[in-house]
């Protein structure tokens, strides 16, 4: 990675994966296609240049008999009326393979069976910048969907013209074109058969309405789940090759230490091959017992720098700002009327701090890494959300062009935003150039919590100006370093003052799951609750009062209701009520928490949460629900308990025995209220549904005991009364 | 390096490996059965969980050389032919995996469970799989696939029984 990039990660989260995509090229034309493919259909969809800007980092010319470079995916349904889909999405849990199947399944009218994804191949997938930021189901579902209406068109024309009829008596269903009138049908594999044709599909592709669907809208289970519990599917870190070798890394004793001298002789004579060549040292060797022994024997001298500690931090990112930018964020600053003097005019005014630490992703799956060069060319497997940018990382470090480098990612053990780079990749391909052999990397969980990067940890101000009739006239928002995502508010507020302030991190930080979002919706929704108790308001009806977006209102009104807030009993002692929510990725939420505080034994239980979401027409329900209920399972730790503590570029509490993650026993009821809008665009819902869940536990952590918590974690030693 | 017998899935191996190798890199480097995985190297996430004896143990910190008197069965062996396993059916339906890198472990402690407990109280599950990390946080899933689970094995041994 060039120390540019290096940078870029580690002062502004997602900032790197804005910067523009290295040139798309898409390498068949369309006889090798049909070649590759064998004969049939081929529809591809072609990006309008807006979308293209920014979702592929820019229009490019197309030349000769290609396709159009823009291309973002295509679809080809083959002789034997199999259809092979291919996008640069990656598959890491979110299940995207089995919903992106039903959008092609509902158009095209095939059995889902009958559909294969290939994803995440940098030679044969389409351009894409990466699977992160909730884009898969407003961007790519909408344009598979678009490719497969315009096959399934295809497909009906040529019956028709084989039937000679008027295409108006066709329709299609079960892959198979049907003439009503005549009752006759052909196959999708018949009207197929020796043909080359080739469709390219924009954006006015008529699409069939969501109250039409049959396939997308319901629930469908894992399309490859057989392959998960029989433990058959090959993760990254379980690809293997002939005569391959393990890779370790011999790491320094704290971040940014400089090697000073190396002895590497008792490695080598281990039989490991030893690689020296910069900062970096390494080894493969036959087994992964034996690298890691021939790591050990390696003597190593490093000059450490001091570095802050995990104590210090908040003060610090508060006096180490930089002129940093966060456009992956809602913008850096956003200001509307006259905050200060509509501050010092307020009936009320109410100033307050909260922070949040870092945390680490912890995806269970370690990043790994299989490499292999072909002379000069090489081909990685790994977990990664971003292949194409991981190919950008390896050409670089290489000193090669991209066409030379060949990324896949098999579907991934999860990444929460935590696989954005290529470290295993390079690593791998590092010591397998030198071993003239494959070679796998595979991280221990100690490297994974010390080498990757962590969630921003961040310090927000927030300054308040409110009327007596609960209406809010004055609204200050300062973000220090955790970043920009969701800093807005959508409560209707005259004056307003809202700044992004990055800062030089003493961490490595960059993508989380919901970004910045979870701070800022921590701050402001904790904040909200302390503006309504500070008017004796109700909660509910001081967000209600300065909130007009009909679709927050919806989901706050139906998350109230499921949870029954102003009926719940509140005579149990150590019980509390709390809410938050909001916007995010195109999707709305809103999350109501109930606690149970012991402030004897200081054992803060959340016992039951109900979110509400609402993200447009639903794609598979069921597996919505499973994002839903596992965004508040996992913003349960960072909500809670989870906190990485440093000292002087040193993680110390990197294991998963020192690093507490939320476990079966720490999870409540939960209840799902889903609002399928079928007149409204399907979006994502891999991030937003987590949003509100701290605050929501804050707020009823205050209900339940009379003391506010504006640290996230809130409670990793428990609450004892003092 | 010490070779070593071992009987995984029912059938014997011989292996040549450092008596203090990891069962769980043995399994996985040795006899290329990767369903068993790698997570934390400390055995506090239950991702290497395999049968011992009928027991659930983490083999990433099981030595091989003390397990080769053993029966060791790994999710790879659970399945009959292309019969699922009534756990790992019950898994499937109830949509109990997002990126399913824990699912191998979470159905090995699954079994385990079921074999000691045929019909385990909610508490009871959450109690015995809390070893075992679900970073997507499918927990609430699992406990229902476990729940079906043990309802459709009492309803196989009901159906049994009453055949006799």
């Amino acid at each position: 990675m060039s120390e540019e990039l290096q940078q870029q990660i580690s002062l502004e989260p997602e900032r790197y994966e804005l910067a523009a995509a290295a040139p798309y090229r898409f390498d068949l034309d369309r006889r090798d296609f049909f070649r590759f493919l064998g004969a049939g259909i081929l529809v591809a969809s072609v990006l309008k240049p807006a979308v293209i800007a920014q979702e592929s980092g820019g229009a490019r010319q197309r030349r000769g008999d290609s396709l159009p470079q823009e291309i973002d995916a295509w679809l080809h349904v083959g002789e034997n009326g199999k259809v092979t889909v291919c996008t640069g999405k990656a598959e890491m849990g979110q299940n995207i393979r089995t919903s992106l199947s039903q959008g092609v399944a509902e158009e095209l009218r095939v059995p889902m069976g009958n559909i294969d994804l290939v994803m995440g191949d940098t030679q044969f997938t389409p351009f894409d910048m990466g699977t992160f930021g909730s884009r898969t189901t407003p961007t790519m579902n909408l344009q598979l969907r678009k490719v497969a209406a315009a096959a399934r068109e295809m497909l009906i024309g040529l019956a028709a013209a084989q039937w000679g009829t008027d295409r108006q008596n066709l329709s299609s269903a079960e892959g198979k074109v049907t003439d009503a009138q005549t009752n006759r049908s052909l196959e999708y594999s018949a009207l197929t058969k020796g043909q080359q044709l080739t469709q390219t599909v924009t954006s006015d592709t008529a699409l069939i309405p969501a109250s039409g669907w049959k396939v997308a809208g319901q629930s469908a289970l894992k399309v490859d789940g057989r392959e998960f519990v029989t433990g058959r599917h090959r993760y990254p870190s379980d690809q293997k090759l002939s005569e391959m070798l393990y890779g370790k890394v011999l790491r320094p004793p704290s971040f940014g230490a400089t090697l000073l001298s190396v002895d590497t002789q008792k490695a080598e004579q281990m039989g490991a091959t030893v690689v020296h060549d910069g900062n970096f040292v390494g080894a493969a060797a036959a087994n992964a017992e034996l690298a890691a022994a021939a790591i050990s024997a390696i003597h190593a001298e490093w000059k450490s720098e001091p570095q802050p500690s995990s104590k210090e931090l908040f003060d610090y990112l508060r006096k180490n700002t930089s002129e940093g930018k966060d456009p992956s964020g809602d913008g850096d600053r956003y200001d509307v009327g006259a905050v200060d003097q509509a501050l010092s005019s307020a009936d009320h005014r109410l100033q307050q701090t909260y922070t949040v630490s870092y945390i680490a992703h912890v995806p269970l799956e370690p990043r790994a890494a299989l490499a292999k060069w072909d002379g000069d060319k090489v081909t990685v497997w790994t977990g990664t959300q971003r292949p194409f940018g991981v190919r950008g990382q390896l050409a670089e470090a290489f000193r090669i062009p991209e066409d030379q480098v060949r990324v896949l990612m098999p579907d991934t053990g999860s990444g929460y935003g935590g696989k954005h780079t290529g470290e295993t990749a390079i690593e791998a391909a590092r010591l397998a150039r030198a071993a003239k052999r494959p070679v796998k990397l595979t991280w221990t969980r100690e490297e994974e919590f010390t080498w990757a990067y962590f969630r921003p940890a961040g310090v927000i101000d927030v300054s308040s100006g409110v009327r007596n009739d609960g209406s809010i006239t004055a609204w200050e928002f300062h973000n220090y370093n955790s970043g920009s995502a969701g800093i807005r508010t959508y409560y209707e507020i005259p004056n307003q003052r809202i700044v992004f302030h990055a800062a030089n991190s003493p961490l490595r930080q960059g993508s989380y799951r919901a970004l910045a979002a979870t701070a800022n919706h921590f701050a402001r929704e904790s904040h909200m609750d302390e503006m309504a108790h500070s008017l004796k308001m109700d909660p509910l009806e001081f967000r209600l009062k300065n909130l007009k977006d009909e679709r927050l209102r919806a989901v706050f009104t139906a998350a109230a209701k499921q949870f029954g807030w102003g009926i719940r009993d509140k005579t149990l002692p150590g019980r509390g009520f709390g809410m938050g929510g909001g916007y995010e990725k195109l999707g709305n939420i809103a999350t109501f928490a109930e606690v149970q505080v012991d402030r004897k034994s200081g054992d803060v239980k959340v016992v039951r949460v109900v979110s509400a979401f609402e993200c447009g027409a639903i794609v598979n329900p069921d597996n919505l629900r499973n994002q839903i209920e596992g965004s508040n399972v996992q913003g349960l730790g960072g909500a809670l308990f989870e906190a990485i503590e440093f000292e002087n570029g040193k993680i110390l509490n990197g294991r998963m025995s020192q690093y507490r993650v939320p476990r079966f026993s720490d999870v409540p009821v939960l209840e799902t209220v889903l609002l399928d809008r079928k007149d409204l665009p399907s979006v994502g819902a891999g991030e937003c549904p987590m949003i509100g869940l701290a605050p929501a536990i804050a707020n009823a952590i205050f209900d339940a005991t009379g003391v506010r918590l504006r640290s996230l974690p809130l409670v990793p030693e428990g609450l004892k009364a003092s | 390096m010490t070779t070593i017998r071992l009987t995984v899935n029912g059938s014997a191996y011989t292996v040549d490996a450092d008596a203090q190798t990891s069962l769980l890199s043995v399994l996985r480097e040795h006899l290329d059965l990767t369903g068993s995985k790698y997570g934390c190297g400390e055995g506090q996430c239950g991702a290497c969980t395999v049968l011992i004896d009928g027991k659930a143990q983490r083999s990433c910190i099981t030595k091989v050389a003390t397990v080769s008197q053993k029966q060791i069965t790994t999710i790879e062996g659970l399945a009959s032919g292309e019969q699922l396993h009534p756990v790992q059916q019950a898994f499937l339906e109830a949509g109990a995996l997002q990126c399913g890198y824990c699912t191998s472990g979470m159905i090995m402690s699954a079994v385990a469970l079921l074999r000691r407990n045929p019909e385990p109280k909610e508490s009871e599950i959450i109690a015995f799989m809390d070893g075992n990390v679900c970073r997507c946080g499918t927990y609430p899933r699992i406990v229902s696939a476990i729940q079906k689970a043990a309802k459709v094995a009492k309803g196989t041994s009901a159906g049994k029984g009453a055949g006799r």
